[in-house]
């Protein structure tokens, strides 16, 4: 009975109900958008690593896995770990950074293309050494709004688009390796050495063998790379996503908090009518208690179909830059963080209410 | 055994308004028989609503002795006044006081799950929603009701865990002649037909024609 009591009440006032929901219902949007967002750039950042086709990566001495790090290799080491037993190719790319998460790459196309297995192209081809070309990927021309011909500015210079590639490959830009080397007077100068083996089952054994010869340079398996891109491994996301969650009670908990109150004050009458009939306070706490979990939890809802909104809207309106995945293990998590908060909002509303006078409610008007 | 369900010896009830200390009650000596029905008439102010709120539990006295079915209800805790609303009393009010979003069936079923009391209605129930004539509108909201079906609802309502007495107060002071005198036709009978002990406070002397028996108010006293 309590619960068609609930029902009634949510349905009584329409507005209210969806008002609330919604408003519940932003803050899990928040969340999984964020957290969504975070696994969509790090399952991409995977999936264009491995499709480099590499075994065994070579960083600069000193530089850490996750960061961007500007060519200091130099590049005759390419040459020298291409002749080393069980390694069938090296290619070496420059990196360089263009502001936020953005960042062009410098390759030698012969080596690359032919590591990747090949570049496939939904427009154009490969760009011409000699010229001033870039080539970009899909999600990179969708999002700019680029075609072969069009022309984008990477460090302020016109670079003509020469193809489109399907994403997928190392990185969203590519420049001719010699001409970002020029451009960011990096000549002789890598960022990163992708190597690949005759068999992969050879890798650990050697990445040993260089390790004796470059002692400092950080070297990995690409398995070992690819595990490093979590969401878990970015502090400061994880940390981002604590507040984003934290902001996320508060939104529940105050939203709860004046649409109670209100309700409340709205159904003093009611609630003296119960009183009379000999409920008693835990009786009124139960009827708030269950319409929050009820609002809290169509919130939720509303909440998680609004994250597929939003990743719509990512895919296009700005597909490249941050790809949301629809992470569905946070689904139970950002519905407790908001029912937890909702709770947090109802305390004091339904405690107001469980002590109000029988007597005062019944003459409220 | 004795006969008597409402026994009150030296009730008192004073009030602090303001800087005012209000005597609404100076000592109120009233016994009420099992199965009667008792009209309290008197003008405003003269104590008889909060004699109805003392006997219902809604506000607690300042001094005397009442028993209930013979059960001392003079100095109670709120968990047990709560609880004497719940299982001893039933409340008609002048406003009918219906949850508007519940149905008929809704509003008399939600007495019962505050009492704990589940399953279907009894063959008595039965036949007192048939008196009242509800039986074929528990499906209505109260807002599809006329004044008079709603003050009958508030019967049912008050009468569904069969109540040692039903407290009405004003029961019909909102209605025109024509549902009042349905009203107070289905207090009467259902005083008759099934034995319920009603206290009814009135400032109409027509209606309170009804009862077996009217006490007069003044100034905090029965007369």
């Amino acid at each position: 009975m309590v619960y068609k009591l609930v029902w009634e009440n949510l349905k009584h006032r329409p507005v209210r109900t969806l008002l609330s929901a919604l408003a519940i219902g932003l803050g899990v949007t928040m969340m999984l958008t964020l957290v969504g967002v975070g696994e969509g750039m790090a399952r991409d950042q995977q999936l264009r690593t491995r499709g480099v086709g590499a075994d065994i990566i070579i960083r600069p001495a000193g530089s850490s896995v996750m960061s961007v790090t500007a060519p200091s290799i130099n590049e005759k080491l390419i040459a020298w770990v291409a002749e080393q037993k069980h390694v069938t190719l090296a290619t070496g790319v420059a990196v360089q950074g263009l502001g936020g998460f953005n960042t062009v790459h410098g390759v030698d196309y012969r080596s690359l293309n032919q590591m990747t297995g090949g570049f496939t192209y939904v427009e154009g081809g490969a760009f011409a050494e000699d010229r001033q070309e870039v080539i970009i990927d899909d999600y990179y021309a969708q999002e700019k709004k680029l075609r072969v011909g069009s022309t984008v500015k990477i460090l302020n210079k016109d670079w003509l688009v020469a193809g489109v590639f399907r994403s997928g490959k190392l990185t969203r830009m590519m420049l001719p390796l010699k001409t970002l080397q020029d451009l960011t007077a990096n000549n002789g100068k890598v960022s990163i050495i992708y190597v690949k083996l005759d068999d992969p089952s050879h890798t650990e054994a050697v990445i040993a063998e260089l390790k004796k010869t470059l002692p400092d340079y950080p070297i990995y398996s690409m398995a070992d790379l690819v595990s490093q891109f979590a969401v878990n491994n970015v502090p400061e996301l994880r940390m981002f996503i604590r507040l984003v969650a934290g902001l996320s009670v508060m939104f529940g908990f105050l939203i709860v908090f004046l649409s109670m109150y209100m309700a409340i004050l709205e159904r003093t009458r009611e609630i003296g009518i119960l009183k009379a009939l000999g409920a008693g306070s835990g009786y009124i706490l139960g009827i708030l208690v269950r319409e929050t979990l009820f609002l809290a939890i169509f919130g939720s809802l509303v909440g998680i179909s609004m994250s597929y909104g939003t990743r719509w809207l990512i895919s296009v309106f700005i597909p490249a830059s941050f790809p949301q995945a629809i992470v569905y293990a946070w689904w139970p998590i950002a519905t407790g963080v908001t029912i937890g908060g909702a709770l947090l909002g109802v305390l004091y509303p339904a405690m107001k209410a469980a002590r109000q006078d029988a007597l005062e409610s019944l003459s409220y008007d | 055994m004795t006969d008597a369900i409402i026994e009150i010896t030296g009730l008192k009830k004073t009030f602090r308004s303001g800087d005012v200390d209000v005597h609404a009650l100076r000592g109120v000596d009233l016994t009420v028989k099992r199965g009667e029905f008792l009209a309290v008439i008197g003008p405003s102010g003269s104590g008889k609503s909060t004699l109805f709120h003392i006997l219902g539990g809604l506000t607690p006295s300042t001094d005397g002795r009442i028993v209930i079915d013979g059960k001392d209800m003079s100095h109670l805790s709120d968990g047990e006044r709560t609880a004497l609303r719940k299982h001893v009393v039933g409340f008609v009010f002048q406003k009918y006081n219906l949850l508007p979003t519940l149905t008929v069936g809704g509003n008399i079923e939600i007495a019962r799950d505050i009492a704990h009391r589940t399953g279907p209605f009894d063959e008595q129930f039965l036949e007192v929603l048939r008196l009242l004539g509800l039986d074929k509108k528990l499906d209505r909201k109260p807002r599809q009701l006329s004044g008079g079906e709603q003050q009958r609802v508030a019967i049912a309502r008050a009468i569904v865990n069969h109540p040692a007495i039903l407290l009405a107060d004003e029961p019909t002071g909102n209605l025109d002649t024509e549902n009042s005198n349905a009203v107070l036709d289905v207090l009467r009978g259902l005083n008759k037909k099934i034995g319920q002990t009603i206290l009814m406070i009135t400032h109409n002397p027509e209606a309170a024609a009804f009862a077996d028996r009217i006490v007069k108010m003044r100034d905090g006293h029965l007369e």
